[in-house]
């Protein structure tokens, strides 16, 4: 008898938590996908994601739920397995019947998960920088297209107060996402009169970490002129990186470098007194002072305190994608309000134009056509603490242009999602 | 200090200096960049010493802002710049940020400041700064320092500067004397400034003096270029060697392949950790030392791992070693497994003590980082320690022993499954080592031995089984190859190609660089 009660008030108290999905409840709740690699070597930059939507849930929750039901999460672990991102996808829309699926970080995953959400229309929601070049009538992009991160951080640098950078050097892991990057920078550079021989490109394999030739190239290159670096080194090969620089004696005044993964979450556990004065560009930085930012930060504490997130419980930190999925969270509540209905293409029609007050402190809008957020860009300055500066900001949100105009043959694409005829 | 104090009241005497404003402390800490900028300039003709000390501090990142009141803030105490009084510090002050242009400006106008400084060092690493940004507005003034001056370094070092400085002259005369004279100049800084001046020179005589100097300070730079890619890959070598040298006891002498290597070295890394953070807890004053207290404590930690390994597991395998192969994999499973539930799946932070970072400028633009020259020094010590202990005592004449021909050692009395554990103990205790060092250069984290397990087994292979020596020559050689062609390739290339030339070589020399040569009686 006693066994029994203890067994009911456990699944009783996961249900509550929103871990189980029980069939009894699944009537009257909606369910939320949640496709976060838990495990594998994406698991320290996705499972903080994870946990932002869940405490998106249970706030959501708290405050009644939508449309009079109760959210409920669905929480799979596609383990850093492209493939196996597609399968967990179409298992959370199939079979669990999900109304919308926050989920994927790297392009990979989601060039993965792509056809599946196209086939069943269903809609998914990409908290992540990226490198453009698509455009889905199923996904919501609320990280950074190109123009909104890598081309703003270029024009900053070659700025007089950004240090008025001359030559460049394009630095950054062999995969997709570098690589077509470079290739946008490439272009603009050169649309903004830099000579081919002020270029250099280079590319490490991953998790390299020997950067000796590499920061002496930089080093000679840099005699030729004011030279700036634009770094999409990913992951931990940044350490050994920045390392070298400061032994080799070039400081951030003299060669600056500026990266695009290198985020509050990724200084964690890092020595940060070589990187001091780096530059990162993002949409987001923890220590931007705002009103939504110090209600975002707080619920994010509380929440990592209550529910023991490994990390954060000690030290909680936010960063650009945990922002993003938050502002896309947010967006689709309203929208499924503003519909009366999870129906997908409802949702999606009422997705555009919704506006949400963003922590970055502007008011962050979903453009009306194509999928993307409105971003402001800020350029931070690495602190001894692992936190930003912020030294600069575009004056306003920026549009997203997810089909670069510096890459030829883009030209004549629509900024839209094309929806096949049936 | 006192120093500074008294050169700024030498200051005060020669120039009729103009005091602070609080306005002028306002402009200087608050606004967009350029007008900061303009303050600092004006600020700059004929400072107080009230103005310099607060340029320093807003060079130390140490001035805050509420309202229009500006704060000089040193030991959490705020001080008003004006009168230099100590005044209670606003909570809601901000701190004044400095942008990377802004950063340089202050670095400047300070090292203009110390020109006239009495001490000679303050004056030529003043004068070191302010040929990083040549301002033409600043010629008068370093005329006069120069035509002051009396040490000959300074002097030669403003005469460069001042050479620069009237690269940009109206006066054709001069940018020819100019041109030519910077030609015995050394460094990289001056090339850009030939570089730029070349672009735009329009004068004939003018350019051929400018490609004149080029050349000459071209063909000086080529040999630091040459030296640093030989250091570069001697540096890689040491590191390679490091990692292989344990392997080469374990799997070179002792045949066991040794998955769990890797893992090793990634318990001597998180040893000195441990060892960083007890220091930086109950030592700080020694914590520049804890490097040192490191090396032990990562060796015995990874050799005790390594004792107990052999003890329950290793032993039972000997001959056996596609098992070995298995086992050894699966322990290294386990140990990461532990580590990431010790120490959480992040990596850790390692920092280099004060004493390892930086590095000796040899050359202009020849600098080799104090931690790579460390990690050279330390792996010969090593190999040195290792070569002495193999070739010199017992023990080493016991593994030698064992290794060459078990059953007959036993017939001597040697307790070979003893001598098998020590060995084992010894080999992985180097890769504690290994641990260590790699802890100085690179990340730590669960993943660490991963990355260099295959490098390992690449050296002790191309070496030749069961040779010190042929370790040595593998992983030096390796190092230098991969950094040539990286010079030449890029990283990616010259890691395929290194692959491809031990594959080739392997299948001409299966035996390796060195053959066990005599008789093993053991196959």
């Amino acid at each position: 008898m006693q066994r029994r009660f203890a067994l009911k008030l456990t699944t009783a108290a996961m249900a509550a938590a929103g871990m189980l999905p029980l069939s009894a409840l699944a009537a009257d709740t909606i369910k939320v996908g949640v496709l976060h690699s838990l495990s594998g070597t994406m698991a320290i930059s996705e499972s903080v994601l994870k946990d932002t939507v869940l405490m998106m849930i249970a706030d959501q929750n708290a405050k009644g739920g939508l449309l009079g039901k109760k959210l409920e999460a669905v929480v799979v672990d596609p383990a850093s397995n492209w493939p196996l991102f597609a399968e967990k996808a179409r298992q959370l829309i199939t079979q669990d019947k999900v109304a919308v699926t926050f989920g994927c970080w790297t392009s990979v995953s989601r060039k993965s998960v792509l056809p599946v959400f196209e086939e069943l229309n269903s809609l998914l929601f990409y908290p992540v920088q990226y490198e453009g070049e698509e455009l889905s009538k199923n996904v919501f992009y609320t990280g950074a297209a190109p123009n909104q991160q890598a081309i703003p951080a270029v024009e900053y640098l070659m700025s007089k107060e950004g240090g008025g950078a001359k030559r460049w050097v394009l630095l950054g892991t062999d995969y997709v996402y570098p690589r077509t990057t470079n290739k946008i920078l490439r272009a603009f550079l050169k649309s903004k009169g830099v000579d081919e021989k002020d270029i250099v490109e280079t590319y490490t394999p991953f998790g390299h970490a020997d950067y000796q030739t590499i920061v002496a190239d930089i080093k000679k290159f840099s005699a030729g002129g004011k030279t700036a670096v634009v770094s999409t080194i990913n992951g931990d090969s940044n350490v050994p990186f920045y390392k070298e620089l400061g032994n080799a004696g070039l400081k951030a005044k003299d060669v600056p470098v500026v990266a695009f993964s290198v985020g509050e979450e990724e200084l964690r556990g890092v020595d940060t007194k070589p990187l001091v004065g780096h530059l990162a560009a993002w949409n987001y930085f923890m220590s931007i002072k705002s009103p939504a930012n110090t209600e975002f930060i707080k619920k994010w504490s509380d929440y990592a305190k209550a529910n023991n997130v490994p990390g954060h419980k000690d030290k909680p930190l936010t960063n650009d994608p945990m922002e993003a999925t938050y502002i896309g969270f947010n967006m689709w509540v309203q929208a499924v309000k503003k519909a009366g209905t999870t129906d997908v293409d409802k949702v999606i029609t009422a997705m555009g134009g919704q506006t949400f007050p963003a922590p970055s402190g502007i008011t962050s809008k979903m453009d009306e056509k194509n999928h993307h957020l409105w971003k402001s860009v800020f350029i931070g300055e690495i602190r001894a603490d692992g936190q930003f500066n912020v030294v600069w900001k575009t004056p306003g949100p920026v549009r997203a242009q997810p089909w670069s105009p510096f890459i030829p043959e883009n030209k004549g694409k629509k900024d839209e999602p094309v929806i096949a005829k049936k | 200090m006192r120093r500074f104090v008294l050169w700024l009241a030498l200051l005060c005497v020669f120039a009729p200096a103009q005091a602070l404003t609080p306005e002028q402390a306002l402009a200087l800490s608050r606004g967009d960049t350029s007008s900061r900028i303009a303050a600092l300039n004006a600020a700059l003709d004929a400072p107080d010493d009230r103005t310099v000390s607060l340029i320093q501090a807003l060079a130390d990142d140490a001035v805050r802002v509420s309202g229009t009141a500006v704060f000089i803030v040193r030991d959490d105490k705020g001080f008003d710049p004006v009168s230099g009084a100590e005044v209670a510090l606003p909570a809601a002050a901000e701190e004044v940020i400095n942008n990377n242009q802004m950063r340089s400006e202050l670095d400047a106008a300070l090292a203009f400041v110390k020109l006239s400084s009495p001490d000679a060092e303050v004056r030529l690493a003043a004068v070191k700064t302010l040929a990083g940004e040549p301002d033409e507005a600043k010629l008068p003034a370093i005329q006069k320092a120069f035509a002051a001056e009396k040490v000959p370094a300074i002097k030669e070092a403003l005469g460069d500067l001042r050479y620069a400085l009237l690269l940009g002259s109206a006066d054709r005369a001069k940018r020819l004397e100019a041109a030519t004279a910077l030609g015995d100049s050394g460094t990289p800084a001056t090339k850009t400034l030939l570089l730029e001046r070349l672009k735009t020179e329009s004068d004939a005589q003018v350019t051929a003096a400018l490609k004149g100097s080029l050349a000459a300070i071209e063909s000086r730079l080529a040999w630091g270029e040459r030296l640093g890619v030989v250091f570069t890959g001697v540096s890689l070598g040491s590191i390679l060697l490091l990692v292989a040298l344990g392997l080469a006891i374990t799997y070179g002498l002792m045949g066991v392949i040794n998955m769990a290597h890797g893992e090793l070295m990634m318990i001597g890394a998180y040893a000195t950790y441990v060892v960083q953070n007890i220091f930086r807890t109950h030592f700080p004053g020694a914590f520049d030392a804890y490097v040192i207290a490191a090396i032990p404590v990562s060796f015995l930690a990874a050799a005790a791992v390594g004792a107990v390994l052999e003890r329950s597991v290793i032993r039972w395998l000997y001959g056996r070693p596609l098992e070995t192969l298995l086992a050894t994999w699966g322990i290294s499973l386990i140990l990461m497994q532990a580590v990431r539930n010790l120490f959480g799946a992040q990596n850790v932070p390692v920092e280099n003590p004060a004493w390892l970072s930086g590095g000796w400028q040899v050359m202009s633009n020849l600098t080799l980082p104090y931690n790579r020259i460390a990690i050279i020094a330390f792996a010969m010590l090593v190999l040195a320690g290792v070569a002495a202990l193999i070739a010199h005592t017992r023990l080493g004449l016991f593994v030698r022993g064992v290794t060459q021909n078990r059953k007959m050692a036993a017939c001597m009395g040697v307790n070979t499954a003893r001598v098998d554990t020590y060995a084992f103990a010894l080999g992985s205790g180097i890769a504690g080592l290994a641990g260590c060092a790699l802890s100085q250069v690179g990340n730590v984290g669960p993943d660490l031995g991963q990355s260099y397990i295959v490098d390992s087994f690449m050296v002790v292979v191309l070496g030749g089984v069961g040779q010190l020596a042929g370790t040595v020559y593998a992983a030096l050689g390796l190092g230098v190859l991969n950094k040539l062609l990286e010079g030449w390739q890029g990283a990616v290339l010259a890691k395929i190609m290194v692959l491809v030339f031990i594959v080739i070589f392997i299948q001409k020399r299966p035996q390796g660089i060195f053959a066990m040569k005599g008789r093993s009686a053991e196959a």
